[in-house]
């Protein structure tokens, strides 16, 4: 068995070369994690709105659900698309398995719950806060949700960087919805299971260094963001 | 009781009540409130101020007993513990004048500032401002609706006295500008300085609504001599 710190700096020899292999394996995950997330923005995002400032029978149910999906197992998230997506299932037809629409679908249904119940218990905070000054100065519905979303912008930035923080982490779901296609449909969390399985360890080690560096500048941001909307908005 | 039947009241109130279940907060309160000098609510703790005020601005809607306004009178409240926006001080004005159909202009902006001394605060997040100067900006905001009544909740609780004095001034310079205010405060010195005529609550019923300087010499009822004694009405 080769000595450990000699994987290390093959690892680091393939970061610094540049690796063509390693390069599109990024790549494919930054583009497959970001559509997810914007998927789960464009759902998660208006529904926390919504549950957050409606009242209606079921509502505390809702609420409880939403908050239960958070902790989805991504490996039953895997499962319940492919038997959507496969040949005999209700979406077969479309062709998407062991594609990277069906991935980006897998990260999008895992962390749809997690920005909707993160935004509505932000924008519900706001709200209570701010009702009684909305009345006092005769505020109408539409103006009251758009303040709401805009005070509440920098929390809902945090919430999709966290959003964005787990997908891109996310293994399970898509290595069983994309297959590890080589080239196709390969991400990086994906190719450091392989790779490690097949004791190609400077592979492996350079990419979990780039999924950690992604992952630590996405925390970096969101707390530049945190910090930035303390200083100037308050 | 006070007559004002040469003035036309901007408000009448005709044996309103306001219960929560089987709790009454107010009991037939029964007054005419007239253009001029600030009008001061007084009384202990739980004695119904904030309720009444809150009656008065339409906040609350009487359990019995009816509230009735001259037409299209404007009215502004301001809450003992205003809320700031998660904004400048200049975005919060703005965001008051976006509710009327007036001119939300830097020039606009600027003059309701200076008129409660924030100019210089313009760009500064409001929620980072002292209790006294967010208190002033609160009623910047209040004024950017151009109310012909002012509602004012204890204002001044918890302030020092510099912060006090600016409070009073302004609340005087709106009265002078012929804005009709209403206040509640538990402080002696302030009904005196301020008032032109005191409403006396106590246990939720009118005690006296009578002018000021008639208040403090011959108060008329036992509650409202004991509180002026300073002796403890339970």
């Amino acid at each position: 068995m080769r000595a450990p710190f000699l994987d290390f700096a093959s690892a680091i020899q393939l970061l610094i070369n540049g690796d063509a292999t390693l390069g599109a394996i990024v790549k494919l995950s930054l583009l497959v994690t970001l559509s997810a997330t914007a998927l789960a923005a464009l759902i998660g995002m208006p529904l926390g709105a919504l549950v957050a400032l409606t009242r209606f029978k079921g509502r505390s149910a809702v609420i409880v659900i939403l908050n239960g999906l958070m902790g989805l197992p991504p490996v039953v998230v895997g499962l319940l698309v492919f038997l959507t997506l496969s040949r005999s299932g209700p979406l077969g037809t479309l062709g998407l398995l062991f594609t990277p629409t069906a991935m980006v679908a897998a990260q999008a249904i895992l962390i749809t719950p997690i920005i909707a119940a993160l935004s509505r218990q932000v924008i519900e905070d706001l709200w209570t806060e701010y009702e009684p000054e909305f009345a006092a100065l005769h505020i109408g519905t539409r103006q009251r949700i758009t303040a709401l979303l805009w005070d509440s912008r920098f929390s809902l930035i945090t919430i999709l960087l966290a959003g964005f923080g787990r997908a891109a982490a996310e293994v399970g779901a898509v290595m069983i919805v994309g297959g590890n296609i080589d080239g196709f449909t390969r991400v990086m969390t994906t190719s450091i299971a392989l790779e490690t399985s097949k004791g190609n360890l400077p592979l492996a080690l350079s990419l979990g260094m780039i999924l950690i560096a992604i992952i630590m500048i996405v925390n970096a941001l969101a707390w530049s963001v945190r910090q930035w909307a303390e200083r100037h908005a308050g | 009781m006070r007559d004002d039947t040469t003035v036309t009241p901007m408000i009448r109130l005709t044996r309103v009540s306001y219960d929560i279940g089987i709790t009454k907060i107010l009991t037939d309160v029964s007054l005419d409130l007239a253009p001029g000098k600030p009008t001061l609510l007084l009384g202990p703790n739980g004695s119904g101020k904030t309720t009444l005020l809150k009656l008065l601005m339409g906040l609350l809607t009487p359990t019995s007993g009816a509230i009735s306004n001259t037409r299209d009178l404007r009215k502004a409240f301001v809450f003992q513990k205003p809320v700031m926006l998660k904004r400048s001080v200049a975005a919060n004005i703005a965001f008051a004048l976006s509710a009327t159909k007036r001119d939300a202009s830097q020039a606009t902006i600027s003059s309701l500032l200076r008129r409660v001394g924030l100019e210089h605060l313009h760009d500064r997040p409001a929620r980072k401002l002292s209790g006294g100067e967010q208190q002033r900006l609160a009623i910047a905001r209040a004024l950017a609706l151009n109310p012909m009544l002012l509602l004012l909740d204890e204002p001044t609780a918890s302030l020092d006295p510099t912060a006090t004095k600016a409070i009073e001034d302004i609340i005087t310079s709106a009265a002078n500008d012929g804005v009709k205010i209403i206040m509640a405060t538990h402080d002696l010195g302030e009904a005196r300085r301020l008032a032109g005529d005191i409403i006396f609550l106590a246990r939720g019923r009118l005690g006296e609504h009578t002018p000021s300087p008639n208040f403090f010499t011959r108060p008329s009822t036992p509650d409202a001599q004991h509180f002026l004694a300073g002796d403890l009405i339970i």
